[in-house]
């Protein structure tokens, strides 16, 4: 196997000055799926902004063969990171297309983020329809799909999305999910998923691991979580 | 051992004045006057949060009221103390109520533009009979009564550090019973303090016509002690100078007053021999390294110093 | 009637001044959600600069486009070197901060300047103009104020750089995951800030002349036109500015007199926070808890 796309080991991190996480070790492929699961406060959410490095941490993380431990976020964004926060992050007074400008706005390719602008329109029909209109207004689902456009303008060599089925029908995410295969497929973008459709994320993904207050406590393919009676039973409860 | 700080400050206090010349005096009286004034602000700013950048208009009411009761109508100077104090606290209180509806940098704001406005409403014309207008009033500096042998100077020291010392004393009341947790409640967990049933609107306008009778008093006797009052001493820059006060005495302390009034008196004396622009370009260095490296001011600098040699 | 009509006009010119003002208070209050106390003062140091290029020899126009680019540089400098270290700190420090800034910007061109009152040239000094309603300066002023207007509305709509700005005002944390160096666009605001208050101190010098403390009556008359427009909102703010100025105008000439001019616009800011805190135009709600 190649080296993995990000690789993870022995992360703390926390807010103030207490840890969440405790010695958190998990890789992306490259090209690979990766789903972290994990009950609500398990700590996901706090794992996907430690590697973004929006918290404070301690502990080894490289992307792409880059240490980005110690990076600012902006920069380990710019080396081709994308993330759909918690809450969607939306900018709610900025029209949709500004807010898919404003994930593009680190590159330099005006044609390529064209096209790329044309290309969301086309995952999100209902992106096109609104595109004028102020962000803060979309309904939570459009604001959901805006936040994957937004990420995705970066052209992301790593998409990193936490829950991004989060208040959707169940249509729509059968359309989101679909969206992510094909630009994993199609584009070789590795994709970070926390989700609390276990079902659906597992799946999706080829790797995946179970987080409990702060620590991992299974991983590895996804396949062998799906299958594995006691671990669905009691971990995943379906 | 705090009681013992405090007999000892107030018995060199006491004993001050016979060891200094009449001019060096007078302005331990206006430092005290000051003390006053930071006093009042620091129970509103520091105790309560709601930012004054305006008390000089306050200071501007109580000194005018003491000397608007002297000239026009004969009062004698000790009874226009509390009249000031009265006067704005109703003035404080009447402020405070529009106040309730403003937080952080917007009650700022609107203190500032009270201070900025203050000189020119002293100097509207319609008032001039009472205010003399850009004049001002010359006041008589009162004597020591009952044929004390003291100079006028020393007297109106002792005059107003009696005032003080009472204020001080009302103060350290207020901010160690109910009312002060109520005060700091308010400052830091707003939402709680309310749900728990303390009644925001009224003790946040109360606090802030008392934070106002204590600048009055201030003003009033900082009036008889100058002589005089005029509009274009109550501008801008003399609220700024209490909050500089404040801040390098200490935010939320009552000893920090003194340390600020202090302050505020004596460096400028000093740096003025620099530069007329010196003293200013001081107090806001000094702002600045206060809220980087000393957010707690003097005071809390010198507990840290005594905890120390304690060990 | 004439009068009347003159009244207004003139109005509007300092107006514009305020609207420069207003505005360059929005920038800052748009990215960090801070009312700059010291913008006046800044705006007068700017305005030193300018006087110094000029009685070195420079032509006016050429010190006006230095001053503007080094008051750039100066308010980048500043929100990096004095207003960072208290991004987060509680709003009374940040108030201090700000305080310390005017105190400190007043008494260094004091210092440095003189307290002496210095004239300081109107570029718009064509002949013949002069049997209008407006002076040629106060026609100059309320175009120089509509075309800084423009260019900002341009640069916000427009540009990338605009976009990040606007974007690192609203969501920092959404900014940075898009690859945004915030504290760089705050910097950039405070930049702007700076810019165009030395745009309006440039303006309003050759009216009040060159002190030190030339700019404090026409700061509250900036802070009543940025609340009444909304002080998140540009647009807003220009048309507080000269809103603004005529009532002052009309306020000095018909109802109170020239000497309680201030306090109308003491009357207004609190009115205006009290009892439309959002501003005529403004969108959202000022106090936030
Ligand atoms: N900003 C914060 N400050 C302090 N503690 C936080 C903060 N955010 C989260 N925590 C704490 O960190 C722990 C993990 O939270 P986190 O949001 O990472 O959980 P999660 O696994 O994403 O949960 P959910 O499934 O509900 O989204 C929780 O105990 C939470 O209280
Ligand atoms: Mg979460």
């Amino acid at each position: 196997m190649t080296a993995p796309l990000l690789e993870v080991e022995s992360l703390d991190a926390g807010y103030g000055p207490t840890d969440v996480l405790h010695g958190v070790s998990f890789t992306v492929g490259e090209g690979g799926i990766t789903t972290v699961l994990g009950a609500n406060g398990a700590g996901k959410t706090t794992l996907l902004r430690a590697v973004c490095g929006l918290i404070r941490r301690r502990g080894r993380v490289r992307f792409g063969g880059a240490a980005i431990e110690s990076k600012a976020t902006e920069d380990i964004v710019r080396l081709g990171l994308a993330h759909v926060p918690d809450g969607r992050g939306t900018f709610v007074q900025l029209s949709a297309e500004e807010n898919l400008r404003v994930g593009a706005i680190t590159r330099r390719d005006r044609k390529g983020v064209a096209a790329d602008m044309e290309r969301m329109y086309g995952y999100f029909p209902r992106l096109r329809e609104r595109r004028h209109q102020q962000a803060g207004t979309l309904s939570g689902g459009e604001q959901q799909m805006l936040a994957i456009a937004r990420a995705l303008m970066l052209r992301p060599r790593l998409l990193v999305l936490d829950e991004p089925s989060f208040g959707l029908a169940p249509l729509i995410v059968r359309d989101i999910f679909a969206i992510m295969r094909t630009v994993n497929r199609e584009e070789r973008v590795g994709i970070l998923l926390v989700e609390q459709n276990a079902k659906l994320a597992l799946e999706l993904a080829d790797t995946a691991y179970l987080l409990e207050t702060g620590r991992v406590v299974t991983g590895g393919p996804a396949a062998q979580l799906r299958d594995d009676e006691t671990i669905r039973r009691a971990y995943l409860g379906y | 051992m705090r009681m013992a700080g405090v007999i000892v400050t107030i018995a060199v206090l006491v004993a001050l004045p016979f060891f200094i010349s009449d001019y060096r005096t007078f302005q331990f009286t206006q430092a005290i006057v000051y003390a006053i004034v930071l006093l009042g602000l620091n129970l509103l700013t520091g105790y309560n949060g709601q930012i004054s950048l305006g008390h000089g208009a306050f200071y501007a009411v109580g000194a005018y009221t003491a000397a608007i009761l002297m000239e026009h109508f004969g009062v004698p100077y000790w009874a226009t103390v509390p009249a000031a104090g009265l006067v704005c606290f109703g003035f404080g209180f009447l402020f405070g109520l529009p106040a309730l509806r403003l937080h952080g940098h917007y009650l700022a704001l609107a203190t500032f533009a009270l201070a900025v406005a203050t000189p020119q409403v002293l100097k509207v014309k319609h008032l001039e009979a009472w205010t003399g207008g850009v004049q001002g009033i010359v006041i008589i500096k009162p004597d020591p009564p009952f044929g004390l042998p003291l100079s006028q100077d020393r007297w109106l020291y002792f005059f107003t550090l009696a005032v003080a010392m009472l204020l001080f004393l009302a103060a350290w009341n207020l901010v160690r019973g109910r009312a002060g947790r109520a005060m700091v409640a308010l400052r830091d967990h707003p939402i709680a303090a309310e749900a728990m049933g303390v009644n925001g609107a009224m003790v946040k306008s109360t606090v802030f016509g008392i934070s106002a009778l204590y600048t009055g008093i201030g003003g009033a006797l900082g009036a008889i002690a100058v002589q005089f009052v005029a509009p274009d001493s109550f501008g801008t820059f003399l609220s700024i100078s209490f909050v500089v006060g404040i801040v390098v005495g200490g935010l939320a302390t009552l000893s920090g007053a003194i340390w600020g009034a202090l302050f505020i008196q004596f460096v400028p004396n000093v740096a003025d021999q620099i530069s007329k622009a010196a003293p200013w370009a001081i107090y806001g260095a000094v702002l600045l390294v206060f809220i980087y490296v000393a957010p707690g001011g003097v005071a809390y600098l010198l507990s840290r110093v005594w905890g120390k040699l304690r060990g | 009637m004439e009068a009347f009509l003159h009244q207004i006009l003139s109005g509007l010119a300092t107006g514009g001044i305020y609207a420069a003002i207003a505005l360059s208070l929005v920038m800052i209050y748009q990215a960090t959600h801070h009312i700059n106390f010291a913008q006046g003062e800044m705006a007068m140091f700017s305005t030193y600069l300018a006087w110094m290029m000029i009685d070195a020899g420079l032509p006016y126009w050429v010190a006006f486009a230095g001053t503007v680019a080094l008051s750039f540089v100066l308010g980048v400098l500043i929100e990096r070197i004095v207003i960072r270290p208290v991004e987060h700190a509680p709003v009374l420090s940040v108030v201090i901060v700000f305080i310390a800034l005017l105190v400190i910007l007043n008494s260094l061109a004091g210092w440095i300047f003189s307290y002496t009152i210095k004239t300081f040239p109107s570029p718009f000094t064509w002949e013949g103009s002069q049997n209008g309603y407006l002076s040629p300066h106060e026609l100059g002023t309320i175009g120089v104020t509509l075309l800084v207007l423009a260019a900002l509305f341009l640069f916000f709509r427009f540009t990338s750089l605009g976009l990040a700005m606007r974007a690192a005002a609203q969501n920092p944390v959404s900014s940075r995951l898009a690859g945004i160096r915030v504290g760089w666009m705050l910097a950039l605001g405070w930049g702007l800030a700076a810019a165009i208050g030395a745009i309006a101190g440039m303006m309003i010098a050759p009216v009040v002349y060159l002190d030190p403390n030339m700019m404090a009556g026409v700061m509250l008359y900036a802070f009543a036109a940025a609340l009444l427009g909304g002080i998140d909102n540009p647009l807003g703010a220009v048309v507080g500015g000269f809103v603004v100025g005529v009532v002052e105008n009309l306020a000095g000439a018909y109802v109170v007199g020239t000497e309680l001019k201030l306090t109308v616009a003491l009357a207004l800011i609190i009115g205006v926070l009290v009892f439309r805190p959002t501003g005529l135009f403004g969108r959202r709600y000022v106090t936030r808890v």
